[in-house]
């Protein structure tokens, strides 16, 4: 039974009955970073080392040495990224059960909200309001949150003012009832961290990432054509690399959309 | 006075690009002691130790009581041009270019007569101030300057074939984020040159400085980011032809020794933005600024490296630091030696503290970001390729002349 389901999926995949939606954005230098402060240790950016191309170097083949931090570009956060992580079993990419990699997802759209304010903080409410709308987020869900973020670039997409980022997110107690009350599979964001731009200042700070990883579940981050996805119905494939002891990765992150969805 | 400078016209692109020649020169050891004086622009000769002799040129023995003991001093630059000889033919490729050039015989106040390259407006009979300076070819020759300035004196063609004026010239700051980078672009603008380039990494982080900056006459910013090979390379595709002068201005400056530096994340950064960052530039910028060392009035004339000083002796409280910044400064003589064949010129600027949150904690003396711009653009003007800039700076520099280890043990107390 279960092959010839697989076939019958594959099968929808070559006939476009299944839409296959890219979540990445492109690898490259230019793409922001998270910014700490210039005295602490910083993530780095995305760098790419000709090692020959069709040249001397290498005479008739073209490839490069790349380099990056764990969470550069759009990347998967793993429980061990956070300290309240940091003991759970199975909480590095390379231990976390492969299983884990495809989830189905709802979207939260709040890009209304975000367009209005870059420090929109998703509340219950909001929370309550979609589910009225589309029912009640079922366990182990990607949440994963439409701002429009990734239409932006440069400045806008980073917003960097002279008090820090400003980026919508989750608010904490959100967060909780999303991984207490909904024990959702984790949250994916389109900017550059899942949780808001000021969420430093939060109590605790950045709640997405401290009670996502403290329950063990997961983040993706700098994610783009949320704005294509269903708000219930798509499937996540999100396989970080596997690192040993790894905290996160950049990786390809692909969302299966049925075309009556889509 | 000195027909005024005219601002070049656009290239003529039809026209062959004149290959930079060199005037010939080969000079003894001994002789190098000229070469050292010209590159930090001192006037220098060789006096005996033993009966005061002021010598030139250069021996290994003094002519008068032959002594061995010549060592290098300051000397009186002042003296009278006996005579002048303008040559319109030669047989040297180098010369033959720039016919005619004046050449005279100065007798010095301080003894010798010397042949030096002279300046327009100095006349047979006048008094004279000598300089060396350093050639194409990198080798010191003595250049007559009249007694006074004169109007528009630095616009004098013999002159200018030995200097990097940034008049007329196009610049580009590599890093516009630093106080340092932004105090240059500022100190170009105003020394004439024609445009400013001014790189700026990150764009899509807000920086102090960056109204002011981009209201400057003349500057032009460009996308560049030393750590990033690909950036460093499209912005030489774009610029790298109209860019007459180079000036690295980026900096990284973190306290602390080897050890107590965790992990290599912060010395890899170090690394990548100052020498890695360097040799990004000197392998997309120095081919096309070799082959552009004649290219006339705005004639390819420098590259420029701010270096610590602390690249010659190790402070151990900024010690990463200073291991990088000696990376550095090795890289600059390996570039110095490979950009000599197209009549470019190294100058390394070496400071101390500077006035910046970097160096917070630093007691003074310590040294204002225009300063160092200002003294790099002077170095450019007079055609320098050592030169010490500030209290520390030339303190270092004088302890390392007397004894390397005892600065290596008081750096590190
Ligand atoms: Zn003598």
């Amino acid at each position: 039974m279960a092959s010839s389901n697989l076939a019958t999926f594959a099968g929808a995949i070559a006939q476009g009955d299944i839409a296959v939606v890219d979540l990445t954005h492109t690898l490259t230098p230019e793409f922001p970073t998270i910014v700490m402060p210039p005295e602490l240790g910083q993530c780095a950016p995305f760098r790419m080392e000709e090692v020959s191309r069709y040249d001397e170097r290498g005479g008739a083949w073209y490839w490069n040495n790349i380099s990056m931090g764990e969470h550069t570009g759009t990347h998967f956060d793993a429980p061990v990224h956070w300290i309240s992580g940091k003991d759970l079993p199975h909480n590095s990419v390379d231990t976390i059960p492969p299983g884990d990699f495809i989830a189905p997802a709802v979207v939260i759209d709040i890009s209304k909200q975000s367009a209005k304010n870059s420090d929109y903080e998703l509340t219950v409410a909001d929370i309550e309001a979609w589910e009225k709308q589309h029912g009640r987020i079922p366990s182990r869900n990607w949440v994963l949150l439409r701002t429009d973020w990734s239409k932006r670039s440069g400045r806008e997409y980073v917003n960097m003012q002279e008090d820090g980022q400003h980026t919508p997110g989750p608010c904490p107690k959100a967060v909780r009832f999303l991984v207490e009350e909904r024990d959702v599979h984790g949250l994916g964001t389109e900017t550059i961290g899942t949780d808001a731009g000021q969420a430093f200042h939060f109590n605790p700070p950045y709640p997405a990432h401290y009670y996502m990883h403290g329950k063990g579940r997961y983040g993706l981050q700098c994610l783009t054509n949320l704005d294509l996805l269903p708000p219930t119905g798509a499937v996540i494939l999100a396989a970080p690399l596997k690192i040993r002891r790894g905290s996160g990765s950049p990786l390809r992150v692909l969302a299966l959309v049925p075309r009556s969805a889509a | 006075m000195t027909e005024p400078l005219v601002r070049p016209k656009r290239k003529n692109p039809l026209k062959k690009t004149r290959v930079p020649l060199l005037p010939q020169g080969v000079r003894s050891r001994t002789a190098l002691g000229l070469t050292e004086a010209a590159a930090e622009g001192r006037f220098r000769l060789q006096v005996c130790a033993d009966c005061a002799a002021v010598i030139y040129p250069p021996r290994d023995a003094c002519p008068r009581c032959l002594s061995a003991r010549l060592p290098f001093r300051d000397v009186d630059n002042r003296g009278t041009l006996l005579a002048e000889t303008t040559i319109r033919t030669s047989t040297d490729v180098y010369f033959r270019e720039r016919m005619p050039w004046r050449i005279g015989t100065v007798q010095l106040d301080a003894g010798p007569s010397i042949v030096a390259h002279l300046h327009g407006d100095l006349r047979e009979g006048e008094r004279t101030r000598l300089a060396l300076k350093l050639d194409k070819s990198g080798q010191a020759i003595a250049m007559a300057l009249p007694a006074e300035d004169t109007p528009n004196m630095a616009d004098d063609p013999q002159w200018r074939e030995l200097t990097c004026d940034p008049k007329f010239r196009r610049v580009l700051i590599t890093d516009g984020r630093t106080a340092v980078g932004q105090a240059l672009a500022e100190a170009c603008s105003k020394a004439g040159a024609s445009v400013v380039f001014v790189g700026i990494a990150d764009p899509w982080k807000p920086f102090p400085g960056e109204e002011k900056l981009r209201k400057l006459e003349r500057v032009e910013i460009v996308a560049l980011d030393l750590t990033d090979t690909i950036s460093v390379n499209e912005c030489a595709g774009e610029y790298a032809p109209r860019v007459d002068i180079l000036i690295n201005t980026a900096e990284y400056v973190r306290t602390g020794g080897i050890i107590e530096r965790k992990g290599l994340t912060v010395a890899r950064e170090e690394l990548e933005v100052r020498y890695f960052g360097l040799t990004r530039l000197a392998q997309s910028f120095g081919p096309v600024l070799r082959a552009r060392g004649a290219d006339g009035v705005n004639s390819a004339a420098a590259f420029v490296n701010l270096l610590s000083v602390y690249a010659l002796a190790n402070w151990p409280a900024y010690g990463a630091f200073s291991a990088t910044e000696a990376a550095c400064l090795s890289a600059a003589q390996s570039l110095r030696a490979e950009l000599r064949p197209g009549g470019v010129k190294v100058l390394n600027v070496f400071f101390g503290p500077l006035e910046t949150e970097w160096y917070q904690a630093v007691p003074p003396p310590k040294v204002a970001p225009s300063a160092l711009a200002n003294a790099t653009v002077r170095a450019l003007q007079q055609g320098l390729e050592d030169v010490f800039v500030g209290d520390i700076a030339e303190d270092i520099r004088a302890r390392l002349a007397v004894s390397p280890k005892a600065l290596e043990r008081e750096l590190g107390s």
